[in-house]
């Protein structure tokens, strides 16, 4: 078990351990989304909400129900479900609640479902044994660290697209890339800070 | 074999505590209860929320013009949504210019019906009525262009239309669709005759609608048609008349002939028809004979690809070849134009470099 207070995890998983931008997870949904900031705000909140109750109901199957019947070989399976459902849960909540974003986000909404940050995220915490706390804390750090690049990398090719005469091969995905490698350049120099494994 | 069943009970058994959880949601959530539509601030409309409101007002018996059958593509079905109508979709943004967009214009189709809505309709819209129609005949004019004719069932006084304007033709579900499809079509027999109509319907590739008509729909068959729509009808002036057609977009055209001949209007009328080949020359006879029933009608017909077998002597070209070889510039003309888009849209550039101005350019685009 990680020895490691709750609050640091927290502020680790969102910055010096940033999930997308030190793992490269979730990218797809972060290149195709990430051209203005409002749907990057809504697809990052469902992110951190599919992440952060994945994180705590994955934890407690996994300890409560599959290791103690010795099927903890399913729970990739398992996990996939669980994810699966909630996303089902946000889809049919989003085109209730926020119809723009629905349509705006498209098949990106159920496609969290296949995120694979969010998949990440769960397999991480078990193979690190955190405890349920750290999970909370984890999950949650995650999915608001997911957000924050993706509102970063948003506001960025929002003004991008205002100023920039950019050359036509650099249009976007490749430019998103640029931005996305010097960003994680960046979050490089929190590497160190804390050890979260 | 214990652990064999005990994997099954337990992966299953949390598939269906998510599935009832879900379920549970899905009934709270995704119920969106009964709304109020307020029209044109003295009708009040209750209806089962959660569809778009173009259906909810069709299931009351109130028609919006429509041709692509709620898809988000015809524009047709725009409506000023004062309250509740949320935000503006970026489906409905393409088809809404900046004054529709400040006056609260939305698409109907693809605003859904979440909460009590205030929406305003043109009084005129509440004359289009519904009507069961039976199929007395099907002709196949062309290759892919038939006729159908309709006997109207539910009224005596039968369908008050002007000529050029067109029905919605409903048709059930059937294998192609996953529920019943309507589309748009002009209505090509005399306005006189109100309870026997005829359209002429083009097969389209992958159409539900016309895939119906073409392949599945037998004569003596009971369909629900709805309307008249369209502003596309002939004008009161004394200028001459052009008349401009491919394909089935002769259908409104005929109509507008018909009414010519019965009111004795003595205005110069002509009529560029373009087709492939002789094949495609649906009703040739029939306008033909209109030169000598009506006081001033010129029918010009022209081929685009006639054949070596047509032995054909007249006209070449699509009929914007007529327009460049026959319409001097500022030509006294009021001219009605039906067919395919692209078709609609260069004989108009084309009318408009002639110095015809754009009050009297009237068309019906087919998609």
């Amino acid at each position: 078990m990680a020895d490691i207070d709750a609050g640091t995890l927290l502020f680790a998983a969102i910055f010096t351990n940033n999930i997308l931008l030190t793992n490269f997870l979730g990218l797809c949904p972060f290149l195709s989304i990430s051209r203005e900031v409002r749907s990057s705000l809504g697809l990052g909140v469902a992110v951190v909400f599919v992440m952060t109750c994945t994180a705590v109901i994955n934890y407690l199957v996994y300890y409560y129900v599959l290791v103690p019947l010795h099927l903890d070989h399913f729970r990739y399976i398992v996990f996939i479900i669980i994810i699966a459902s909630f996303v089902q849960l946000v889809e049919i909540s989003v085109e209730r609640f926020f119809p723009a974003l629905y349509f705006v986000l498209g098949i990106f909404l159920p496609l969290i479902t296949v995120n694979c940050a969010i998949l990440g995220a769960s397999l991480f915490l078990i193979i690190r044994e955190y405890t349920l706390i750290q999970s909370i804390a984890y999950g949650a750090g995650s999915g608001i660290g997911w957000m924050l690049a993706i509102i970063a990398v948003g506001s960025i090719r929002e003004k991008l697209q205002k100023t920039a005469r950019l050359p036509k091969g650099l249009e976007g995905p490749a430019i998103t890339l640029f931005i996305t490698g010097i960003m994680a350049l960046a979050f490089m120099a929190f590497s160190g800070m804390i050890q979260i494994q | 074999m214990l652990q064999l069943i005990l994997s099954l009970i337990a992966i299953s058994g949390i598939g269906a505590l998510l599935a009832l959880f879900l379920e549970i949601a899905d009934s709270y959530i995704a119920d969106y209860g009964e709304s109020h539509i307020l029209i044109n601030n003295e009708k009040d409309l209750v209806v089962e929320g959660g569809s778009p409101l173009l259906s909810s007002l069709m299931e009351n018996e109130i028609f919006i013009p429509s041709a692509c059958g709620g898809k988000g593509t015809c524009s047709l079905c725009k409506l000023r949504v004062l309250a509740g109508g949320g935000p503006v979709l970026p489906t409905e943004t393409p088809y809404l210019s900046k004054e529709e967009l400040e006056n609260d214009v939305r698409l109907s189709c693809q605003v859904k019906v979440r909460n009590d809505l205030k929406i305003e309709i043109p009084e005129e819209l509440f004359k289009i009525k519904e009507f069961r129609v039976s199929i007395e005949k099907v002709i196949d004019l062309t290759d892919d262009i038939k006729s159908i004719q309709l006997k109207i069932l539910t009224n005596e006084e039968g369908i008050s239309f002007k000529p050029g304007q067109y029905v919605q033709l409903k048709v059930p579900k059937y294998e192609m669709t996953r529920e019943s499809e309507y589309r748009a079509y002009s209505v090509a027999s005399s306005s006189e005759a109100s309870r026997d109509l005829e359209l002429l319907i083009t097969k389209v590739a992958d159409g539900a609608v016309s895939t119906y008509v073409h392949d599945y729909m037998k004569e003596g068959e009971e369909l629900t048609i709805n309307g008249p729509y369209g502003e596309f009808y002939l004008q009161e002036s004394d200028k001459d008349i052009l008349l401009i057609a491919t394909g089935s977009g002769l259908a409104p055209l005929l109509s507008i002939l018909h009414q010519i001949e019965r009111e004795k209007i003595g205005r110069k009328t002509t009529l560029f028809f373009g087709a492939r080949t002789v094949k495609d020359l649906l009703y040739y006879d029939e306008v033909k004979d209109f030169e000598t029933r009506l006081p001033d009608f010129t029918f010009m017909p022209t081929l685009s690809r006639p054949t070596e077998e047509d032995r054909w002597q007249g006209e070449k070209g699509r009929v914007t070849n007529l327009i460049e070889k026959y319409i001097p510039e500022n030509a006294p003309l009021e001219v009605y134009i039906c067919g395919s888009i692209v078709m609609v849209e260069s004989c108009e550039d084309l009318l408009k470099k002639k110095g015809i101005s754009e009050e009297n350019i009237f068309y019906d685009k087919f998609e």
